[in-house]
């Protein structure tokens, strides 16, 4: 089922928590909202489960499922499945009731038998891999495995498009990992439209086919995980996906200088403000023609694929992160303390932003 | 052995000052509580068992017995659903007053309860102002059992308030949007998710508030008329033989509102013992 928003807004009070938002999500999607807190991504999930309403202003809103207007459809409804990031499950009811509860709570008409009830709860419960825990109680389970049952409880109704609210921001690392493939898998194989919320980044580009960057209530921007890494359409979604080094100094005749640092690039003259990513940082132990920029290592952490290490500079307002390749770093043989040159691989740049997106960066 | 050594050096505890603070507490238990309840047992040691039984049947105690109940259970089950309403309106929705209104809820626990009392009977007497609009109608509040109960769910209605209202507090709106989402209509929502959850508060509140009217004097003896047989509570028969100087007869009396009182309680609370373990972890 696909999901249109059109000129979708909400007000809190005199707050604006949503400007104005169109957006289109096709069907058998899988789509992240993703923004720091505050940026309207939980308000727009509500709003299309229909658990907050939109502004009715002059020209109201409007939320279409497939051709199915459900503007003014009560949530119970609208046929969704919402997953809640504390789980929300009934606690006086075992695992085995909380997942039937969406089926017996259908009119009698459409109810189905209880032994086809039993039959759909199990198969959903095998899917979870929780069929042998289906007479605990809520408060015996771990966190993760509540967050099983809650999926598993959202889909017993056959909910035509999954909502889910920061599924994995209350569990530990590993389980969330854990968590985020399986739902991945399942999404795969039900093949059901899913839009879920997130503030970490990382989440959103591994999940996500298409991830909508928001901030202050607007959308930034909507993509494919890698364009939107590749191509930020703007400074607040490049520094939102990842750590940012910056580097600002007056450009003259081909040269930005900052400090005692200078380095040949290709722009007008003018102050300027470069943006880079920790891995197009490379570290030399002599300056080139092209650049002159010293630093000395503050930190070293060898964790991971690549090597992270802090460096800091008179010329620099804030300290830099760099990664290097672990071959890189024996063979450099990085130490703290020691003094080197950095060399930028590659650069962005962004026009200057408003006061407001500048504020919200520094919350990010 | 070992463990009662480091038990005596006080080792196993960080937390400072159970010896004393324990030691205050059992004195103050004893002195408030279990000296007085002794007191009455040993004046129940002056009757005999024949005597005693005669004097906690007599006839018009039994019928004392049988509109105390009784009122007490109406007002008990009035209250368990207005309190619950009002707690409802205090924990879910936000309005100007609500300050206000939650802290009249305690407004029956301030007053004496003897100005409660005859507030209500000057009120619902026949020349008061609400007894002068019920009473043409055929409505006789003042004198009645009535008002004996009306008098009690006026005085224990903080109880269901009070106890139902964290319980509420503690249960997540998104528990209520959860069942929505799941397709259950507000009723549905309400019968099977949120009233279990408060269930044994309302319960406990219900039942203090039952225990609280059982032994209600002040509020009560004002409107209830206090005619033998009809609206006499068992609070009044406990003073009636205090005055003839019957001591031992009133403790009987008392004894019997002392072990429902009791008896009550313990069932109350063995049973909500078992539906918390349920909410927590433990095999229900």
């Amino acid at each position: 089922m696909s999901i249109r928003l059109n000129n979708i807004a909400k007000h809190f009070g005199n707050t604006q928590a949503l400007e104005p938002i169109n957006l289109d999500i096709h069907e058998g999607e899988l789509v992240g909202l993703l923004g720091p807190s505050g940026s309207g991504k939980t308000t727009l999930l509500r709003i299309i489960a229909g658990l907050e309403n939109a502004d009715r202003t002059a020209q109201p809103g409007q939320i279409l499922f497939g051709d199915r207007d459900v503007t003014n459809v009560h949530v119970r409804d609208r046929r969704i499945g919402f997953v809640f990031q504390h789980y929300a499950l009934f606690r006086h009811m075992s695992v085995y009731d909380n997942v039937a509860f969406g089926l017996t709570v259908l009119s009698r008409k459409r109810r189905p038998s209880s032994g086809e009830i039993r039959a759909r709860v199990f198969r959903l419960l095998e899917m979870v891999k929780l069929e042998h825990l289906a007479d605990r109680y809520p408060a015996q389970l771990s966190g993760g495995q509540q967050q099983r049952v809650s999926l598993a409880r959202a889909l017993a109704v056959e909910p035509e498009v999954l909502l889910l609210d920061e599924p994995f921001g209350a569990l530990d690392a590993k389980v969330r990992q854990e968590l985020r493939r399986w739902l991945r898998h399942l999404h795969d194989e039900l093949n059901f439209t899913s839009v879920f919320v997130t503030h970490d980044q990382e989440e959103a580009l591994e999940l996500s086919d298409r991830v909508v960057v928001m901030s202050n209530g607007r959308i930034e921007q909507i993509d494919t995980p890698d364009e939107l890494y590749r191509t930020p359409k703007n400074r607040f979604v490049f520094e939102f996906l990842g750590d940012v080094n910056h580097l600002e100094g007056k450009v003259s005749n081909g040269v930005l200088t900052c400090g005692d640092a200078y380095w040949h690039v290709d722009l007008p003259d003018g102050h300027e403000e470069l943006l880079l990513r920790p891995h197009e940082v490379r570290l030399t132990e002599q300056p080139t023609s092209e650049s002159h920029l010293p630093v000395t290592i503050t930190a070293i952490s060898p964790v991971g694929a690549e090597v992270r290490v802090e460096l800091e500079a008179d010329w620099l307002a804030q300290p830099w992160l760099a990664t290097v390749r672990h071959t890189d770093f024996e063979h450099l043989a990085l130490r703290r303390g020691q003094r080197l040159f950095a060399h930028p691989r590659h650069w962005r740049r962004f026009p200057k932003v408003t006061e407001k997106t500048t504020e919200q960066t520094r919350v990010a | 052995m070992s463990q009662l050594a480091t038990w005596r050096t006080g080792s196993t505890r960080v937390l400072p000052g159970f010896g004393l603070s324990m030691g205050i507490s059992v004195l103050f238990i004893s002195l408030v509580l279990l000296l007085p309840i002794t007191g009455l047992f040993g004046q129940l040691a002056e009757l005999s068992l024949a005597e005693y039984f005669a004097i906690i049947t007599e006839g018009r105690v039994v019928a004392s017995y049988m509109v105390t109940i009784g009122a007490a259970a109406v007002a008990a089950l009035v209250n368990a659903i207005f309190g619950l309403l009002l707690a409802w309106v205090l924990v879910r929705y936000e309005f100007p007053g609500k300050r206000l209104l939650d802290a009249l809820m305690d407004l029956p626990f301030a007053l004496p309860t003897a100005v409660a009392g005859i507030t209500l009977a000057t009120l619902y007497a026949g020349s008061g102002w609400m007894g002068g609009l019920l009473e043409p109608l055929g409505f006789q509040v003042a004198y009645t059992w009535v008002g004996i109960a009306l008098a009690m769910a006026f005085t224990s209605i903080p109880f269901v308030v009070r106890t139902v209202q964290p319980v509420l507090e503690d249960l997540p709106a998104e528990v209520d949007e959860a069942a929505m989402s799941l397709g259950a209509t507000d009723g549905v929502a309400f019968r099977r998710v949120i009233l279990p959850h408060i269930w044994p508060a309302l319960v406990t509140g219900t039942g203090l508030a039952f225990v609280r009217s059982l032994g209600e004097f002040g509020a009560i003896i004002f409107i209830a008329g206090n005619m033998p047989y009809e609206t006499e509570i068992t609070a009044l028969m406990i003073f009636v033989k205090l005055q003839e100087y019957d001591y031992a007869g009133a403790s009987a009396i008392a004894s019997v509102v002392l072990f429902v009182s009791l008896a009550l309680l313990l069932a109350i609370n063995i049973w909500q013992g078992r539906f918390v373990r349920r909410l927590h972890g433990g095999k229900g």
